[in-house]
């Protein structure tokens, strides 16, 4: 029975947002099944908290390595958590002065937006700057020419790098009008309008097929391993 | 209950059941297009007697027109001419008085399909049917050959590769919600690994960035270690959810990492710039690697640095692939149909631009070209 049920709300479900696409009249069904799942989005977040709570209480009651960052993780929590319910530092909103909750937490000068702005985003900020160094390093373990393939994408990622910049430009800027098509900065353009986007496509068309057949086979209950695998 | 148990299970293992359903698609699509068709028909007849009254009044108003949006908007500028779905059957609605009153009615009529997504419908319906068709063709016992994916041979290696050095598997499910199909995709692929981690009695972990995808994860996870009879093994604790924030999940799955030196990470699912973070950390921790995603602008990243990447359809492929079931991989049969007439209507469309540019006036060339675009949906 848990995998029965399941398996006929994923079927229902598929069906009826397969159908929203293409009758104009049952787009509200759509409609619905995508409010059904925000609703127990909703539900599964107070299980995740709960999972979050339990899982660093416990890293911390058995003192195992690297509880402080439990400490600061559920310190973290529970502090916005009562700025963002109380909404501590909120000013009422000018059409209802009186009402001292009717404020935004979103709005400037709160405590929530302060954490907001002053602290998440310079710490996701730091975290998507790693992307930099690992750029780099990544690059230099790829474009290692050690076969053919690998020198063909060194080539390649070098007339890129100089055509995209003013490099590009000063190196073959002087090439004559009829071999214009040479000059790194159009040679770039040409890598990135054919052979990127031919290859993009055929990649594209794989995975809208890839897709189609996965949502068949999901929706004829063909493949059952997202519920464990096995008979139903 | 008996009947809810039995009907699902006919629909899974009957090929027939789902070739039935797949022609009663056809059917319905067929009668679909022609009561549109025949609607349009009627439509257009007395849009004639419309138009006719309108050359009196407003001789710019085109017969031809009158299906479209644009004559709505035409006559009436503050109309919202993005509600393309209700077709104006009034089309000269605002326009003056000699004309309303000529006009049959005024309620906009909603259609029952939309004509506009036929050739989509009718491209599913094909893909649908060559699924159908592999699979009962599958089950009739006609072997199946499937290319040998270097990523997937490796799933086994890289489990009992954790398990000889004592150390755990991470599985990344991405970052989105199971309203992804990518998501859904990762975890068919979690419940195999997890099969495999399960019969080598490997710990796997899995740190989530949805609820959703946790509880769901959970539930795949347990019953892959009940299936081979190691229910004592799981452990709810090693799938936890994280928290929404996309960096911040990435902090605490990276940190995890370099403490907890996994021996094997998957990531299989939707990802965005984490993807080099994660991958680029995994290869300097030393574990191997084996990444899954559609997203086309990750790849380059998951194929530099890690060992195996699952590119685009293979990674939709993955789960038919490892389970070996002559069903599921009569899908990925059906898939390749549906890549091969995709590929022919590409070179016929091909051909055939390429020798209009150099015969402009061929009317049998432009004719076919014409014909492929509406087939594909241009």
């Amino acid at each position: 029975m848990k995998r029965i049920i399941p398996m006929w709300i994923a079927i229902i479900g598929g069906f009826a947002m397969m159908l929203s696409s293409f009758v104009p009249l049952a787009e509200s069904a759509g409609e619905v099944f995508a409010d059904i799942f925000n609703v127990v989005a909703a539900i599964a977040f107070v299980l995740g908290a709960g999972s979050l709570a339990k899982q660093h209480l416990e890293k911390l009651s058995r003192r195992e390595a690297g509880w402080g960052y439990s400490v600061v993780t559920l310190g973290s929590f529970i502090v916005t958590l009562f700025i963002g319910m109380f909404k501590i530092g909120v000013h009422p909103n000018p059409n209802f002065p009186q009402a001292a909750y009717s404020g935004s937490n979103d709005a400037e000068g709160s405590a929530w937006s302060w954490i907001y702005e002053y602290m998440l985003t310079p710490l996701t900020s730091t975290m998507f700057a790693l992307l930099a160094f690992f750029v780099a390093s990544a690059a230099f373990r790829a474009f290692r020419a050690k076969n053919t393939e690998a020198i063909l994408l060194l080539v390649t990622a070098f007339i890129m790098l100089l055509g995209r910049t003013f490099a590009g430009v000063v190196l073959t800027g002087w090439f004559p009008e009829w071999a214009s098509g040479l000059r790194l900065e159009n040679f770039s353009i040409y890598i990135m309008q054919v052979f990127n986007t031919a290859g993009n496509r055929a990649i594209m068309i794989g995975i809208a097929l890839g897709v189609a057949a996965t949502g068949l086979r999901i929706l004829f209950g063909i493949d059952r391993s997202w519920l464990g695998g096995g008979e139903a | 209950m008996r009947i809810t148990h039995m009907i699902p299970r006919w629909i899974a293992t009957s090929p027939s059941c789902k070739l039935v359903a797949i022609f009663v698609l056809m059917f319905a699509c067929c009668t679909n297009v022609l009561a549109v068709e025949t609607n349009k028909g009627v439509i257009e007849a007395s849009a004639q007697d419309i138009a006719a009254q309108n050359t009196i009044a407003h001789p710019h108003v085109a017969t031809e027109n009158i299906f479209t949006k644009d004559v709505l908007a035409h006559n009436e500028p503050a109309q919202d001419t993005t509600a393309s779905l209700i077709e104006p059957v009034n089309a000269v609605a605002g326009a003056s008085p000699a004309v309303a009153n000529a006009t049959p009615t005024t309620t906009p009529v909603r259609p029952w399909f939309n004509s506009k997504k036929t050739a989509l419908f009718l491209w599913i319906v094909f893909i649908g049917a060559a699924v159908t068709v592999s699979v009962w063709l599958a089950h009739s016992g006609r072997p199946i050959r499937i290319r040998r994916i270097a990523a997937l041979e490796a799933v086994d290696n890289a489990v009992g590769r954790a398990t000889e050095m004592g150390r755990s598997i991470l599985f990344v499910p991405g970052i989105q919600d199971m309203d992804n199909i990518q998501t859904v995709a990762g975890l068919t692929m979690l419940g195999r690994v997890a099969k495999t981690a399960a019969e080598y009695d490997a710990t796997i972990e899995v740190p989530t960035c949805r609820s959703l995808v946790m509880e769901a994860a959970r539930d795949t996870v347990r019953a892959s270690y009940l299936s081979v009879g190691r229910a004592d093994g799981f452990s709810i604790d090693r799938i936890t959810y994280i928290t929404d924030d996309q960096f911040g999940y990435v902090a605490h799955v990276v940190g995890s990492m370099v403490r907890e030196k996994p021996a094997t990470c998957f990531y299989m699912g939707y990802f965005a710039a984490e993807s080099l973070i994660f991958s680029e950390t995994g290869n300097a921790i030393g574990a191997i690697q084996i990444a899954g995603t559609a997203e086309s602008s990750q790849l380059p990243f998951f194929v530099a640095a890690c060992d195996y990447t699952l590119i685009g359809e293979e990674f939709f492929a993955a789960s038919a692939y490892l389970s070996g079931e002559p069903a599921q991989l009569g899908t990925l049969r059906g898939q390749d149909i549906g890549k091969f007439a995709v590929g022919v209507f590409i070179t016929l469309g091909a051909l055939a631009a390429t020798i209009l540019v150099i015969a402009p006036n061929a009317p049998i060339i432009s004719a076919l070209l014409g014909g492929l675009q509406k087939v594909l949906g241009g």
